[in-house]
């Protein structure tokens, strides 16, 4: 069965690890890939990074993107541009944690992009 | 004014040299007011575009200005990266098959950079950032069809200063809500730059 992907975008590679770690305890199958800092691993983002994991965690039915500051939120809009798929989406000011761990537990379910991420808004709006 | 591949490869360089040269200066400010990262970043992104440039061949001015694009929003790391590269990747699609950019090409393309720069950053005018200084840029060039070289990098100097009485709303240096006051925006001064090495291009050019 696919399901959604997530994506976890941060300026540290060491938070985006550590929240697929916390994701991972409960939700095994759903796949969660991570684009954390820079080219160089420095604190930062990167397209490239961005672009990778979205391929990586595409297995048919869509990604969704979670970032944490700034330039991560920029960099995830031009990654979904350069993407030219309506089947990736960016979870716009919703928490990096919290956000991405409802949004893997509702992917887990065979939710739809669409519903995973209305279900997320749901959660903390 | 007319701009054409060998003078925005000009551009470029110039603007790339006073990057390197004031790196510790673009830090210095950010430390104050942002994550302190605008320095390093600027200095690696163009330094990449140059390293870029110096080794291809260009036949237009769309074709240079979407190379620096494309290398700065895959090599700079903050937020400059996106914002810089959405701006020239705008004006690159909006120099296409005018070569050479005369003035109202450049002012075309000048609006739509700033466009993609707000609409990039969710930034309007007089919240601390590069808008500040691409929005009376793009003002003066649309008011002045002819004008002196001088007059541009007047007009960008006066919007970057104009950035050090205000109180951040986007970006990191919101979070310092009214003590970003007294600061000028890092951003905006690296803006400052390009205009300035823009407007010693078109000096020479005369």
């Amino acid at each position: 069965m696919a399901y959604v992907g997530i994506v976890l975008i941060s300026h540290s590679p060491k938070v985006a690890e550590g929240i697929k770690d916390i994701i991972r305890q409960v939700m095994k199958e759903v796949p969660v890939e991570t684009a954390g800092g820079t080219d160089d691993h420095e604190i930062g983002t990167s397209v490239e990074k961005i672009q990778a994991a979205i391929e990586r965690a595409d297995g048919g039915k869509g990604v969704l993107l979670f970032y944490d500051l700034g330039s991560a939120m920029m960099n995830a809009e031009v990654a979904v541009e350069l993407s030219e798929s309506e089947d990736v989406k960016v979870a716009v000011d919703l928490p990096l944690l919290e956000g991405s761990y409802v949004g893997a537990v509702e992917s887990g379910m065979g939710k739809s992009l669409d519903e995973v991420l209305a279900a997320v808004k749901k959660a903390f709006k | 004014m007319e701009l054409n591949v060998q003078s925005v490869l000009k551009w470029i360089e110039k603007l790339n040299d006073k990057i390197q040269n004031n790196k510790e200066y673009l830090t210095s400010l950010d430390q104050a007011i942002g994550d302190g990262d605008h320095g390093i970043n600027m200095a690696r992104g163009f330094q990449e575009v140059i390293n870029k440039t110096t080794t291809s061949q260009y036949d237009t001015v769309s074709d240079l200005t979407k190379d620096v694009a494309m290398t700065l929003m895959s090599k700079v790391g903050g937020a400059s990266g996106p914002l810089y590269g959405t701006a020239f990747l705008k004006l690159s699609m909006s120099v296409k098959g005018k070569d050479p950019v005369d003035h109202d090409a450049f002012t075309a393309g000048v609006q739509e950079a700033l466009n993609g720069i707000q609409q990039r950053g969710k930034a309007n005018e007089g919240e601390k950032t590069l808008v500040d200084v691409w929005a009376p840029v793009l003002r003066f060039l649309q008011e002045n069809s002819e004008f002196e070289p001088g007059k541009l990098e007047e007009t960008a100097k006066v919007a970057m200063e104009s950035t050090k009485d205000i109180i951040a709303i986007r970006g990191r240096a919101a979070y310092l809500k009214e003590r970003s006051k007294g600061h000028l925006d890092p951003g905006s001064v690296s803006s400052f730059y390009l205009f300035q090495s823009l407007a010693e291009v078109l000096q020479e050019g005369e």
